[in-house]
């Protein structure tokens, strides 16, 4: 059998306690043996389709590309997944997973709460027990989502530690992990966490990448020229990325939070202005002092509030694979207003980051060149939010 | 003292001390800083005054995720007094000036990292401190830590989990000082009772080793020290401390209390 890599360059490997060693080794074991097992693919793809409602439409931004006037913008709708963004692909997979390990209990972390809705549904469907982790923050401004996960049956905790986001979500899970090592399958929403994590959570999502490639060969009869993605962990972003790799004419664009502003230090731009270090059990970039005391961050996205990023996403901006840039909140706010005017689509805050983006490089660029961007989730929780800015009118 | 006393690690010579007299370790945890870093000091004197063998030294981390809600507070209060390993080392350099009790820093792997991995280790040599505990460095990615403390000659102190079971026999290799038995499943932090079946746990480790054994995580009163000291070489206790410094009201409350808390402890070991 085929052994993963543990490491991404210098990035990723198991910064973990002792205590949970044993469990990554038997769920790198588990994981190995199910992706080659054709039965368990197959079932993993029969709950995409008919479950989530696979595969997503890749949708020709006929009014966007008019408005902006240069490339040709098209839009990988995950947001039309089942409970609304990208998170879903992942969860079925591991919670397929789980079952197939015999565990009956699953915990997630999670910021925009996406990630915690899909853990929520899929484990009241496969009839397992149930704990989300929620920084207080998170709690407090993804309302909608707390109610969703309480609603499907999960229990949800608000993580009152450190700056009370997806960080400290994180660190509440793998404490819970730990301690429950034995009846619990942690369910990582992100390309995050001790290998093999980043790689199974990169091999259930890089199903957005192979609908997008062959979708746009379908369409156009060739490959695009720029596939965007916003990036916090960066599961989304892996997702579409990474079965466009060995293409290397298709550059690939992650956007992280800027905030505030870079200059102003209230962001989440790991690429931008984060340093080498290790947290939550892998090697990677990192928002952190000279001491290595991780740095608070800030986005209004509450999924892109993360001061890490997924060890593939620091090796392929090493090896120049991906470029990284980062859009304000006040920028993707504009996105997601545009987004919604000019297609009638409200996108995620997280994704209205990759929109701005587009926003910003679409009119630069010759009208034959094509664009994709990944529309990661859907904006209805972050209506509220949205509206309680004095910029926008509502 | 002989020239074998000055090279043999103050932890080895303790253990082989405590072994001679029939007795058990009593290993204490505070983290550094808190309350502030002249309060540390005078927490250690006091401490091995009053019987402990070996002193732990936590620096403080933002993210201990190891650590349960008293050491993840203890943390916090020394990060927010700005405390720098520069300072935490210093500290130890003068305490060391008074003291030959062994003292063993408890550091998460991204401090060492970041602040250099040589550099750590041989500052931390250079002050007197005889190990490094690193509770999120498992087997597998401790190689330059592991080599270089053994270059220094401090010890990286193994940790074996009741979840580790064959994995014991690489962690143990080579390694020096004891061996920390985490008691159970879970983070640090006080508990009634240990659910681990301790008796099979620790034979099972005494298979694989004959370094001294330490049993950690989760001991709170000088009942469950007596029901676990016959299993091992050593006890380890954390939280319990921590609690105390963080309730007394005064500099001298908190002297006093961890004191009698300590000589309870020593007592039941004795």
């Amino acid at each position: 059998m085929k052994n993963i890599p543990g490491r991404f360059g210098i990035f990723g490997g198991q910064y973990v306690p002792e205590t949970v060693m044993n469990a990554l080794i038997e769920l790198e074991r588990e994981f190995n043996a199910a992706i080659q097992d054709e039965d368990f693919m197959e079932e993993y793809r029969y709950y995409l389709r008919e479950y989530s409602g696979r595969p997503t439409p890749l949708y020709f931004a006929r009014n966007l590309t008019e408005k902006l006037g240069g490339a040709k913008v098209y839009l990988k709708r995950e947001d039309l997944n089942h409970t609304g963004a990208h998170k879903i692909n992942n969860v079925l997979g591991q919670i397929l997973l789980a079952r197939r390990m015999g565990k009956r209990r699953v915990i997630a972390e999670t910021g925009a709460g996406q990630h915690g809705v899909a853990t929520a549904t899929g484990a009241a469907m496969f009839g397992m027990e149930c704990e989300i982790f929620m920084g207080k923050e998170d709690v407090r401004r993804q309302a909608l989502n707390v109610f969703r996960m309480r609603l499907l049956g999960a229990k949800v905790h608000s993580v009152e530690s450190g700056t009370g986001t997806l960080k400290d979500a994180v660190n509440e899970a793998i404490r819970d992990w730990v301690t429950r090592v034995e009846d619990t399958f942690y369910v990582i929403g992100s390309v995050v966490g001790p290998h093999p994590y980043p790689t199974i959570v990169r091999e259930f999502q890089k199903v957005i990448g192979e609908e997008a490639r062959a979708q746009i060969l379908e369409k156009e009869g060739r490959l695009p020229d720029y596939v965007i993605a916003c990036v916090g962990g960066g599961s989304n972003a892996m997702g579409i990325f990474h079965p466009f790799y060995h293409d290397k004419e298709v550059k690939l664009i992650g956007v992280e939070a800027a905030g505030l502003g870079l200059e102003t230090g209230k962001h989440a731009a790991t690429m931008a202005m984060g340093s080498v270090g290790v947290l939550h059990g892998m090697k990677t970039l990192l928002l952190q002092d000279s001491e290595g005391q991780v740095m608070p961050v800030h986005s209004i996205s509450a999924g892109l509030d993360y001061p890490g990023v997924g060890p593939e996403h620091a090796y392929y901006k090493e090896i120049g694979r991906a470029e990284y840039v980062a859009v304000t909140d006040r920028e993707a706010v504009e996105a997601f207003v545009e987004l919604s005017r000019t297609e009638g689509i409200i996108p995620a805050l997280e994704s209205a980051h990759a929109v701005a983006y587009a926003l910003k490089l679409v009119p630069q660029l010759p009208k034959d060149k094509i664009v994709i961007v990944n529309l990661s989730g859907r904006g209805d929780k972050d209506v509220e939010t949205v509206a309680s800015l004095p910029e926008v009118e509502l | 003292m002989n020239s074998i006393d000055l090279t043999m690690n103050r932890i080895d010579k303790a253990f082989n001390n405590l072994r001679k007299r029939g007795q058990k370790a009593l290993i204490t945890y505070i983290t550094a800083g808190n309350p502030n870093l002249e309060a540390t000091a005078d927490l250690i004197i006091e401490m091995e005054k009053a019987g402990a063998d070996i002193i732990e030294l936590g620096i403080p981390y933002s993210d201990p995720l190891a650590d349960g809600p008293v050491i993840q507070r203890a943390s916090a209060r020394a990060l927010n007094n700005g405390i720098k390993i520069a300072d935490i080392m210093n500290m130890v350099r003068s305490v060391r000036q008074v003291t030959p009790i062994p003292l063993i820093y408890l550091v998460y792997y991204n401090s060492v990292f970041k602040y250099g991995i040589e550099r750590f280790v041989k500052e931390a040599h250079d002050v007197g401190i005889d190990g490094i505990i690193v509770p999120d460095l498992p087997l597998e990615e401790r190689g330059e830590v592991f080599d270089l403390s053994k270059q220094y000659g401090i010890h990286l102190i193994p940790l074996v989990a009741p979840t580790s079971h064959e994995r014991i026999a690489r962690i143990v290799e080579n390694a020096g000082g004891f061996v920390y038995c985490v008691s159970t499943t879970g983070v640090t932090g006080e508990r009634d009772e240990i659910q681990t079946n301790i008796k099979g746990y620790m034979e099972e480790v005494s298979r694989y080793t004959d370094m001294p054994k330490a049993i950690g995580f989760g001991i709170s009163s000088p009942d469950m020290v007596s029901q676990l000291k016959d299993y091992c070489d050593g006890i380890i206790m954390g939280s319990a401390i921590v609690s105390l410094i963080d309730k007394a009201a005064n500099k001298d409350e908190m002297l006093e209390n961890v004191s009698r808390f300590v000589k309870s402890i020593k007592q039941v070991l004795q």
